[in-house]
């Protein structure tokens, strides 16, 4: 049987080996990998100032992007592909709560700059390679 | 044999039960706005209530640990807490920087970094309490007269949950980056650090419960933690699948993550196994509920739901939809809400004196809350199953496909409703014990 002592064993050694592996995984995707797939290059002034933004106000609060934050309002990596650019410096420079198809949206009334700023920003994130992220509707109709 | 400086662990039970009260009133407030009532949006938008639902239950949780540490630690280490002063130091200090933060939530000052949304000066008071907290807890556990297996696991476990928090406090101006730090932070709690956390608790509540030995309930311990992190650590790569990282963890993350149910199954199976084979009948059964309870429905939360949407292909789908949030409900609830209100529910009589473990209100507590969870659980995944088809298959758009799953939001209402009136009936029952007492110990040791 297996004593405390092969436990412990297990329980360091697979810790310590996997971790490594971990590691070295992570340095690849971080030297490398992201920049990549993200066309890191294509970070402009404007993109970094839009990603503030995004954070300062918690979109991620509503919203969805690369997949990720709450389920109360649309996903935002292709939203200019799917919206057009008009469509979404409306929405976010509105200064009354944009109500389109239901739900409020927080009334920002954003600058024109700032409007930009953000539209650059998701330029940036809808050129991503996402490994097939979103997914083609398979059961449409056309 | 019990220890004075334990009765600092009921001030920190005391918040977690205020807190989860609050975390409760934010889930209804989003719960009507996905019905379609959103009346407060004015003053409390859906993203002040998310941030809020979600850092309540961060801290809540967080208390909790930090109680059932204060509480366990002496006992396994035979020490009283070196100074029971820095210890209520340190609670104000998290009463306040909580307070603090959720009130920032409700004026636009927050990070929009899912459940980081704490700002970054406020990061830095978490920091120094935190520190507070393990400086007390280790320096206990060192110049105590032993030092347990079941304490080490759990202050091992605290230390790197304390480490894997500055991840999260490093700015990125690429969006990808950020969320792969984010993901150390998230990721490596609750399907790494926190589990053994758990796990330590776990070990406790058995060795006291069932009278089981303490070298063989140990030596399964490490099996379990062993498992976590075989599995937990590369299993990250199941939030890197889709969002700007190299292919390569779609098969690494893919794999790994699909084995991180065997920690969750090794400890369902660990904790019936023990109490099968314990002999000790302890009156606390109420306590024993919870213990194995947090055991089966972390399996079933983190277990199966986990696994139903972590292989790429249908994670490709469900990615980033109200599945998730089925899956996040059971297996917060199931694995580290249980865990704390059972050791919560095992201190309590001890620290106090009063016996309040044979009420009829403490067992609907039990199952009032459990049934209503299961019941929320699977609203969650009609929703999430109806948007995914709706949305990712059928290609309808965002809002018209919500509009059509409105209606399972009533019947998560409905089961909230139910989950409430539980937690109600374990808040008051905490209550009703009144304060700790020296002759409550006493006469315990
Ligand atoms: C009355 C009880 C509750 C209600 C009505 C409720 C409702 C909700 C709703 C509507 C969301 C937002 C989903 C979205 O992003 O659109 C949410 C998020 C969340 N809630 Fe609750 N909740 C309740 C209790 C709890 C409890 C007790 C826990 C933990 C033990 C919990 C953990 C979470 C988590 C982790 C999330 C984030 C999920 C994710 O984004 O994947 N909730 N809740
Ligand atoms: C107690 C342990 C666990 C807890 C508390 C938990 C909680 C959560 C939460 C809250 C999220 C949403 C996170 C976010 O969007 O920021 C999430 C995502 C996820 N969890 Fe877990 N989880 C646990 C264990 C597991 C396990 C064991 C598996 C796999 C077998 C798993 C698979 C996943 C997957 C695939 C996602 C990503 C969902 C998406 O793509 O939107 N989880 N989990
Ligand atoms: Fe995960």
């Amino acid at each position: 049987m297996l004593s405390k002592n092969q436990a412990r064993l297990f329980f360091l050694g697979g810790t310590v080996l996997f971790f490594l592996i971990f590691l070295f995984l992570s340095a690849n995707t971080l030297s490398s990998g992201i920049p990549e797939k993200t066309h890191s290059e294509n970070i402009t002034e404007e993109v970094t100032n839009g990603k503030q933004l995004f954070d300062e106000n918690n979109c991620m609060g509503c919203h969805t992007i690369l997949g990720e934050g709450a389920y109360y309002a649309p996903e935002l990596t292709k939203v200019i592909d799917r919206r057009g650019e008009g469509f979404v410096k409306a929405v976010l420079t509105s200064k009354t709560p944009w109500t389109l198809s239901g739900r409020k949206m927080v009334a920002y009334g954003f600058s024109d700059k700032e409007a930009n700023d953000l539209i650059a920003f998701f330029k940036w994130i809808g050129k991503m390679d996402l490994n097939g992220f979103p997914p083609k509707p398979d059961l449409k109709k056309e | 044999m019990k220890y004075k400086s334990q009765k600092v662990a009921y001030m920190f039970f005391a918040l977690s039960m205020v807190l989860l009260v609050l975390q409760i009133v934010y889930g209804f407030i989003m719960g009507f706005a996905h019905a379609g009532f959103d009346g407060l949006h004015e003053f409390i938008p859906f993203n002040t209530a998310t941030a809020t639902h979600k850092n309540l239950l961060v801290v809540w949780l967080l208390s909790g640990f930090m109680g059932a540490a204060y509480y366990i630690i002496p006992e396994e280490s035979q020490n009283e807490l070196v100074s029971v002063k820095l210890a209520l130091l340190q609670f104000w200090s998290l009463a306040i920087v909580a307070v603090v933060a959720v009130i920032g939530f409700h004026f636009n000052w927050w990070e929009g970094r899912k459940f980081l949304e704490i700002p970054r000066p406020l990061d830095y008071l978490v920091v120094v309490n935190v520190l507070l907290f393990l400086g007390i807890i280790l320096v206990t556990l060192f110049k105590g007269k032993q030092r347990t297996t079941t304490a080490l696991v759990l202050a091992m476990g605290l230390f790197f949950a304390a480490l894997l928090y500055l991840p999260g406090m490093i700015d990125f101006n690429n969006q990808s980056v950020d969320s792969f730090f984010r993901w150390w932070v998230v990721h490596l709690w609750v399907e790494g650090v926190w589990e053994l956390i758990m796990g330590g608790i776990l070990a406790y509540l058995l060795i006291k419960l069932t009278g089981v030995d303490r070298e063989l309930i140990e030596k399964w311990l490490y099996v379990i933690v062993g498992l976590t992190f075989l599995s937990g650590i590369l299993g990250t790569g199941h939030h890197y699948y889709y969002m700007g990282a190299p292919e390569y963890w779609l098969m690494i993350g893919g794999i790994f993550s699909a084995l991180e149910p065997l920690a969750f199954l090794g400890m369902a199976l660990f904790a019936l196994a023990m109490y099968r084979k314990g002999e000790k009948n302890h009156p606390n059964k109420i306590a024993l509920y919870w213990t194995l309870g947090t055991a089966i429905m972390s399996f079933a939360g983190a277990g199966l739901l986990g696994i139903a949407h972590t292989i790429p292909s249908v994670n490709l789908y469900t990615h980033g939809t109200l599945v998730t949030a089925m899956h996040g409900h059971l297996a917060f609830w199931g694995a580290y809400g249980m865990m704390v209100l059972a050791i919560i529910v095992y201190a309590m009589p001890n620290l106090t004196g009063r016996k309040l473990y044979d009420r009829p209100g403490a067992h609907y507590a039990f199952w009032l809350s459990n049934i209503g969870m299961i019941g929320m659980t699977t609203a969650f995944a009609a929703a999430g199953v109806a948007q995914v088809y709706l949305e990712r298959k059928v290609g309808m758009s965002f809002m018209d496909a919500q509009k059509a799953i409105e209606v399972h939001f009533w019947v998560l209402i409905g089961a909230a409703i139910l989950f409430t009136i539980g937690i109600l009936f374990f808040v008051s029952n905490f209550f009703k014990h009144g304060m700790p007492t020296d002759e409550a110990l006493e006469a315990n040791s």
